[in-house]
């Protein structure tokens, strides 16, 4: 069927008042997702467009039990947003806050592997089945997200949120339907990586393939690839590796501990290789990508 | 933000690690009267906020306080990677014994702050055979035997454990009090008396967490100016954004191609580069537009863009987007161009956002003859486009 998210999903917007949050609520709604409450500290007891705000939590949850969290939340805010939604239960939290202090982001993912929670983001546009529910802001309206995404067989993993819905766009203009999109976030540590949610799309008897959008920096692409190297998936898997020009001129690196910890890794064209090893197709323009998935498609069936 | 060497060393000393005895000079009459104040061979390490200044000819090394005056007369007014020297540290060399490699920094991959040692410290220490690793808890305050275990683990036995062991501890403990996203002191020395010193220095804090670090961050004057140096364009940039909350005017850099560029952030801005320079395009600029901005503000990027002193052509490219209304982008787009004095048909190469109100924006663009594109033509088709018109 999907991934992370379903029709049947209950979803939770904590900052659900502010002027983007209810935005994005509302088309989440108009497309079919199920937002059952918000949150807001002090602002208990009203509604937005529909969905009843509590001023915790807990008390969200008592009334209308929940399955997954959006935040979008002030950064100094979100440590404890989450926090607070873990302690609750909650075990999809989608971080849509930008700019939150790496310290926090670390914590909050340590407490989430402490209760086995899943954290997507911080820093993601969030997660879409299409057809079924948008837990995020994804997309964008009800109208776009119907235009750009359409449901079937491709799963999507972005480092890149507005890009994620350009390749839904355009595989959707050649026919090709997704199963998941995953935006993964934009920051240096995220609670998913490409690795991580693999198993969950090889899980899925819906999703036939997997496209990637991948970006310099960080080893997501080179661990994906050491492990695909190690177990074979039954999902052939398209990448395209965006940022190429920073090898030209490489930027400086401040000090040698980033180099032993990531490695030579986070170079475009190194990740382009490790990926090209472990068997996966990187498209040299992402025009090609939809082309390439259907021809990748073919030959197996 | 990379906070530069004197500055990090004023703070670990402020905390009570052991460094060298030095100063910072302006000119070489101060170098002379510093190098000769401390005594001895001195080291001189040009202040610029940068890495590697080693083997960039940053550090300079000293037998006299004559030497050490003529050096730091050809190091200032240089350029390191980039940086123009106006500063640098005079030194005292401390006789090393030992050198190690600490470093706390957020693992990517695992992530969890970690702990990376070595007993081989110095600029080479990437090359090191065995490295040490070991994660930590942020979320409290690092226990003693943290610092004493991890000693052990670069070889240190008895006396030698306790005392490496406190300056480990104190890299986790202000690299999490300080919300560093780096904190590398590389090398530390061991004298031959078996004390400890902080040869080298590096400190990167967490801009993100800057609004609950306000005290530290007013320790640091002279990074936090190095920080926000920016170039008359990035200014200029910035004064558009500040004048109008609507949408996002990112950042602004300028290089020394033809085709001035408005393009989407993040991501897409990378595929658009790609696209460009593999097409053998030369971009003028870079400048990132994001959300739903006015017609206002993009009529003024695009008349910043176009009196870039190169440009003879602009193009407009976004992923496709939720939320810009493309008619408005369309209308600040041709107003810029003609305000300008120029021919929107002459100068727009390119207009390619999918979005909302896309007919509209559409119909603007065709009534000037500007050849605009919608989500049925990819990033990379677009820039195929341009190249025919160079």
């Amino acid at each position: 069927m999907s991934i992370l998210v379903n029709s049947e999903t209950r979803v939770l917007v904590q900052g659900i008042t502010g002027r983007e949050a209810a935005d994005f609520t509302r088309e989440s709604i108009r497309y079919g997702t199920r937002v059952v409450a918000g949150v807001t500290p002090g602002k208990g007891g009203s509604v937005v467009h529909g969905v009843p705000v509590y001023d915790s939590v807990r008390a969200a949850m008592r009334d209308s039990p929940c399955t997954a969290t959006v935040i979008s939340v002030p950064a100094p805010f979100a440590h404890d947003a989450a926090e607070e939604a873990l302690a609750n239960g909650l075990r999809l939290v989608v971080v849509l806050t930008e700019r939150i202090p790496r310290k926090d982001v670390v914590s909050i993912l340590e407490t989430a592997q402490t209760v086995g929670a899943t954290v997507i983001g911080p820093n993601t546009l969030g997660v879409i089945s299409p057809g079924q529910a948008r837990v995020g802001m994804c997309g964008g309206a009800a109208d776009s997200i119907r235009i750009a995404y359409t449901s079937g067989h491709v799963g999507v993993m972005s480092r890149s949120g507005g890009m994620m819905t350009e390749i839904a766009s355009l595989l959707t203009h050649s026919g090709i339907g997704q199963s998941t999109c995953v935006s993964i976030g934009g920051d240096a540590v995220v609670g998913s990586t490409f690795l991580d949610l693999l198993p969950k799309f090889e899980a899925d008897e819906e999703t036939q393939a997997l496209v990637l959008f991948c970006e310099p920096g960080g080893s997501m692409e080179e661990r994906l690839a050491e492990h695909l190297v190690r177990h074979k998936t039954r999902l052939p898997i398209f990448a395209f590796v965006a940022g190429r020009f920073t090898d030209r001129n490489q930027g400086l690196r401040f000090g040698h501990a980033a180099v032993i910890v990531e490695g030579t890794s986070g170079s475009p064209r190194g990740k382009i290789g490790a990926l090209t090893r472990a068997g996966v197709t990187v498209a040299e323009k992402l025009s090609q990508i939809p082309h390439l998935v259907k021809t990748g498609l073919a030959n197996r069936s | 933000m990379r906070v530069l060497e004197f500055e990090t060393k004023a703070l670990l000393r402020s905390r009570g690690l052991s460094l060298p005895r030095g100063d910072v000079v302006i000119s070489g009459p101060e170098a002379l009267a510093t190098a000769r104040a401390l005594g001895g061979p001195v080291v001189l390490k040009a202040q610029v906020p940068t890495g590697r200044r080693m083997k960039a000819g940053g550090v300079l090394f000293a037998a006299t306080p004559e030497e050490s005056s003529n050096l730091a007369e050809s190091l200032l007014g240089r350029s390191i990677n980039g940086f123009l020297v106006d500063r640098i540290l005079v030194e005292e060399r401390i006789a090393a014994e030992q050198e190690v490699f600490l470093a706390a920094s957020y693992d990517r991959t695992n992530k969890r702050a970690t702990l990376i040692a070595s007993a081989a410290g110095g600029i080479n220490v990437e090359l090191a055979e065995r490295v040490i690793r070991r994660e930590f808890s942020t979320r409290y305050s690092p226990p003693d035997y943290l610092g004493r275990e991890v000693a052990a683990d670069l070889g240190l036995q008895g006396q030698g454990v306790n005392e490496l062991g406190d300056v480990i501890l104190d890299v986790a403990r202000y690299f999490s009090n300080w919300d560093a996203l780096l904190l590398e002191l590389n090398p530390i020395v061991k004298d031959p008396k078996g004390h400890w010193w902080v040869a080298d220095a590096h400190l990167e804090l967490d801009d993100d967490a800057a609004f609950r670090q306000a005290e530290l961050w007013r320790q640091v004057p002279r990074s936090t100016e190095w920080a926000q140096r920016r170039s008359k364009i990035e200014r200029l940039a910035r004064e558009i954004d500040d004048k109008d909350h609507r949408g996002v005017a990112g950042r602004m850099i300028a290089f020394d191609g033809d085709l001035g560029l408005l393009v989407g952030g993040g991501g897409a801005s990378l595929t658009i580069m790609d696209s460009m320079l593999d097409a053998g395009l030369k971009p003028a600029n870079y400048c990132e537009i994001g959300g739903n901005p006015s017609v206002w503000k993009v009529k003024e990027l695009t008349k910043l863009v176009l009196g870039l002193p190169r440009v003879r052509k602009i193009a407009v490219i976004m992923n496709v987007v939720s939320n810009t209304r493309v008619d408005l982008v369309a209308r600040g787009v041709i107003k810029g161009v003609l305000e300008s004095g120029r021919e929107p048909r002459e100068v727009i190469a390119a207009f390619r956002i999918p979005g909302s109100w896309e007919a509209e924006g559409q119909a603007i663009l065709r009534h000037y003859n500007v050849p605009s594109f919608g989500r049925e033509t990819s990033i990379d088709q677009v820039v195929d486009a341009i190249r025919c018109q160079f």
